[in-house]
């Protein structure tokens, strides 16, 4: 890879996310909506890319914020961003944990603190169902289709709803909420997901 | 073995076993931290998790942080913290390294729309569950409906130019509209006389 090491992309990888860790609370998934606006704003990766880091992030070891971070900072500046944008991401968690642990009794038993997570857990979710609905445009809309019009010529149309996907996204949905084998780990639906599409040429 | 290298090693090995972080990895922690180490008992480790859970950040560091602080003051809480990441790191950038020379393969492009229409019901499972957690009365209904209008208009709208643009940008951004919320949630609490 011809990656050149440059120290000003570093330092915004850093500093972007300090930002996502600071500001998503929770799960790996809170960390979703941050970085589709991070791409947005810097074009590092396009919203497809996202959608595969997330399957990546969920079949791999370690949590999967962590993992996200450092999929993209390695997507934009290779074995150096990798590591920058990691430790961007736990920077602030550090910083904070180290000050709320001098006083981990009075935080707990905060009322102020218990409102503000009450209305921002709340705020949290909805972010997450936003991204949700962007990563299902792209997995489930607009797909790229050639038609050829003649041999060796084609032109490239786009079909509004994607039916296989939506078809193969509705039943695995099914089958992690209600059937006996929801209690698999994720890695199981992804792989089936990864199959079913090798298989019917997705 | 010096503290130091026992939280990084010790943490390696938690993060080397956990799928998605979060829940997933309380069993592990419990198995590792209180019964293994004896590093924290299951009431500091509830806490831990709690405080974890309810502080910027992805949980498993912030537990990662305050075990190693308990243990070795701050230099203890950076090295489990890096040890933590420190499996991430590695295998993901081997995967990512390996997925750049082999997506332009046809058969990987196949499996990976497969595998992202799997992500969409995947997500979707878990927001249901958050959603049951988060969303509970009517104040948490109304932030819920406005942030979701707010940040899909902000994903899905093309906004117009100039200042104002900008200013429709910065409001619409996750960072604007979680300490929105944070603040509308005190708020209501503070006007229903919940902060006594």
């Amino acid at each position: 890879m011809p990656f050149t090491v440059d120290f000003m992309l570093l330092i915004r990888l850093f500093l972007e996310f300090c930002r996502v860790g600071l500001f998503s609370v929770g799960g790996g998934l809170a960390t979703i909506p941050f970085l589709t606006d991070l791409g947005e704003r810097t074009g590092w990766f396009a919203p497809g890319d996202l959608a595969n880091m997330i399957a990546i992030s969920e079949s791999t070891p370690g949590p999967m914020g962590v993992n996200m971070a450092t999929y993209v900072g390695f997507h934009t500046a290779g074995v150096p961003g990798g590591v920058i944008a990691t430790l961007g991401l736990v920077f602030p968690s550090i910083v904070i944990i180290l000050i709320i642990a001098e006083f981990l009794q009075k935080f707990r038993q905060s009322k102020a603190v218990d409102a503000v997570f009450y209305g921002l857990r709340a705020a949290s979710v909805a972010l997450i169902t936003a991204a949700l609905l962007q990563v299902a445009k792209i997995a489930l809309m607009f797909h790229k289709v050639y038609i050829d019009t003649a041999p060796g010529e084609g032109v490239i149309s786009y079909e509004l709803f994607y039916w296989p996907a939506i078809i193969l996204a509705v039943v695995i949905f099914v089958l992690v909420r209600y059937s006996p084998l929801k209690k698999l780990h994720p890695i199981c639906f992804i792989g089936l997901a990864a199959l079913v599409g090798v298989i019917f040429q997705m | 073995m010096p503290i130091l290298v026992d939280l990084f090693l010790t943490f390696a090995r938690i993060g080397v076993c956990t799928f998605g972080g979060g829940y997933a990895m309380l069993p592990i922690l419990q198995r590792e931290l209180v019964e293994n180490k004896k590093w924290a008992t299951e009431t500091e480790l509830a806490d831990y998790y709690a405080v974890g859970q309810c502080t910027p950040g992805i949980i498993a560091v912030n537990t990662a942080t305050f075990v190693g602080r308990s243990q070795a003051g701050v230099a203890g809480g950076v090295m489990a913290t890096l040890g933590l990441v420190f499996p991430s790191l590695a295998i993901i950038m081997v995967i990512a390294a390996f997925l750049q020379n082999f997506m332009h393969l046809e058969f990987v492009a196949h499996a990976f729309n497969g595998v992202r229409a799997g992500v969409v019901a995947l997500i979707a499972s878990s927001v249901i569950k958050l959603f049951k957690n988060a969303v509970i009365d009517w104040p948490t209904r109304i932030i819920y409906a406005l942030v979701l209008v707010m940040a899909a208009a902000g994903a899905f709208c093309t906004m117009p130019g100039g200042t104002l643009g900008a200013a429709l940008g910065f409001i619409l951004s996750p960072v604007f509209l979680v300490i929105a919320a944070g603040v509308a949630g005190l708020c209501v609490r503070a006007a229903k006389g919940g902060l006594k």
